[in-house]
């Protein structure tokens, strides 16, 4: 079966991507280099095109009822014009999706991952029956991340769109637009969900105003940095939030709100989680790859996902380990134990080291 | 990969031998240099380490001699041809791109004094090869 292609598939071509099956699209890897493309958005602007993600508009006034049930994060902090990140979860406190949900005037917007867009669409649908709600998933839309310490300038003069005075997390709708100052590579910038058709030419706009192509493979090196998960390597449905360094997206208050998996999750709380995802930074040559296995104080864990940062000049990642693990730790690289080190993630902020 | 293949155009020069692993093979003053292909170093992307041989080491013709990370994968290297291994790029240490920007050039790994030339003719040609890659992403 062929892959499906974005509405920017053309301009990934003429930009020389090297092209790769992702999750049923056909998407660029990189355009040259992925270290050249990962240093542009810590250094000016560089654009992604992420429209493979999925888009689900949720519309009809059970919606926030909805929400409340199968988003583990406060649905209220998605007021009209407000964006928040959380997750969903299975009855057993698992991760079904990590997503970005914003409000709008009416209803809500859903974004969540292209490997997931079947079971997704799915839980919502299922869910949506009780509250009377639509579920309309939007392939008519692409989405475009502008990123980088000068993204917000580089919109503003592609555009002639004025995002300077929109808030971190805060969504303005326009025209069909959808613009969002959110992101995934630890850098300021925006996100914007636009009719496929107007997205080549906001694509060729944004790249005369200073933009530069990024592929997969930087926005990888860019979230890992930036201490982002990646749904399906870092956490799924056998992981709970709690697992994977998300408590801070689980809302428990009120009390009295009964979202899927909350009984499992609250049980796990009250008994502290047995592993825990942290970040591991390698003190020797060699890179950290995904499935390693991690010696530590507490017991033995396992790499999830792992890079060479190129901010940082050494190999980091993350690993899932037993609670309590913490200081120096070896890492099994190709049958070598290599010292590293457990840190708390992020890694890199706005261009900077900020773990200690 | 079918109809979703790189557009960028792949260097296969005529001067070297290839295996089938993506290594090329250079004989010059009796010496065998050794590298990846253009084609390899495209697929691994932006190289960050190689892991040299030392100089002194025995190598057998297809078995593995070094290996070389990029930020995506990590690759053994297999040795072309048998024989001792008598100089490594030293540059590689500091400069690892060059494997990615030079393939062919500053970007060679290692030089073998072999114990038989004529595992050099078991080798592809550059048309070899050419098919041989062809066929590789029509797999994927």
């Amino acid at each position: 079966m062929a892959e499906r292609r974005t509405a920017l598939y053309e301009e990934h071509v003429a930009g020389k991507a090297r092209m790769v099956p992702f999750a049923n699209y056909a998407m660029p890897l990189n355009y040259g280099s992925q270290i050249a493309e990962h240093r542009e958005v810590r250094g000016s602007t560089g654009m992604f095109d992420v429209s493979h993600m999925t888009i689900t508009d949720l519309s009809g006034e059970g919606a926030r009822g909805l929400l409340a049930r199968v988003f583990a994060n406060d649905v209220g902090k998605a007021a009209p014009g407000r964006a928040v990140y959380g997750v969903m979860l299975n009855e057993s406190g698992g991760i079904i999706d990590d997503i970005l949900l914003y409000g709008r005037g009416s209803g809500y917007r859903v974004v969540s991952n292209a490997a997931t867009r079947d079971k997704v669409l799915d839980w919502l649908r299922v869910h949506a029956a009780d509250f009377g709600v639509g579920v309309h998933e939007r392939r008519d839309l692409a989405l475009v991340a502008v990123q980088g310490p000068t993204a917000l300038r580089t919109f503003s003069a592609a555009t002639s769109m004025d995002v300077d005075d929109l808030g971190t997390f805060a969504v303005r709708e326009r025209n069909g637009w959808m613009v969002a100052r959110t992101g995934y590579t630890g850098e300021d910038g925006v996100e914007v969900a636009l009719p496929g058709d107007q997205a080549p030419a906001l694509w060729r706009q944004l790249a005369d105003a200073g933009a530069t192509p990024a592929g997969l493979a930087a926005r990888d090196t860019l979230r890992l940095e930036a201490g982002l998960l990646l749904y399906g390597q870092d956490m799924d449905e056998t992981t709970s939030p709690l697992e994977s360094n998300l408590g801070w997206t689980v809302a428990w208050n009120p009390p009295e709100r009964g979202f899927v998996g909350r009984e499992l999750l609250a049980r796990q709380r009250s008994q502290g989680p047995q592993r825990v995802l942290r970040g591991v930074v390698l003190a020797a040559r060699g890179v950290i790859r995904h499935g390693q296995r991690v010696d530590t104080n507490a017991g033995d864990g396992t790499v999830t996902s792992g890079i060479f940062s190129p901010t940082l000049g050494y190999s980091i990642g993350f690993a899932r380990v037993p609670h309590g693990a913490t200081g120096d730790c070896l890492i099994e690289i190709r049958g070598a134990r290599i010292p590293g080190r457990i840190v708390r993630p992020p890694f890199v902020r706005h261009g900077r080291q900020v773990f200690k | 990969m079918n109809d979703v293949t790189s557009d960028t155009p792949t260097e296969m020069p005529d001067d070297v031998r290839y295996a089938p692993s993506h290594e090329w093979a250079r004989i010059d003053d009796d010496l065998v240099t050794v590298g990846i292909s253009d084609f390899a170093q495209q697929s691994l992307g932006d190289v960050v380490y190689v892991e040299l041989p030392q100089v002194g080491d025995e190598v057998g013709a297809g078995t593995e001699a070094c290996v070389v990370e990029s930020v995506k994968a990590a690759a053994d290297v297999y040795a072309p041809v048998s024989g001792t291994v008598v100089a490594v790029n030293e540059m590689l240490e500091e400069a690892p791109e060059m494997v990615n920007q030079d393939p062919y050039g500053d970007g060679w790994f290692f030089k073998v004094e072999p114990t038989d030339i004529e595992e050099l003719d078991e080798l592809l040609d550059a048309d070899g090869y050419e098919q041989h890659c062809e066929s590789e992403d029509d797999e994927d």
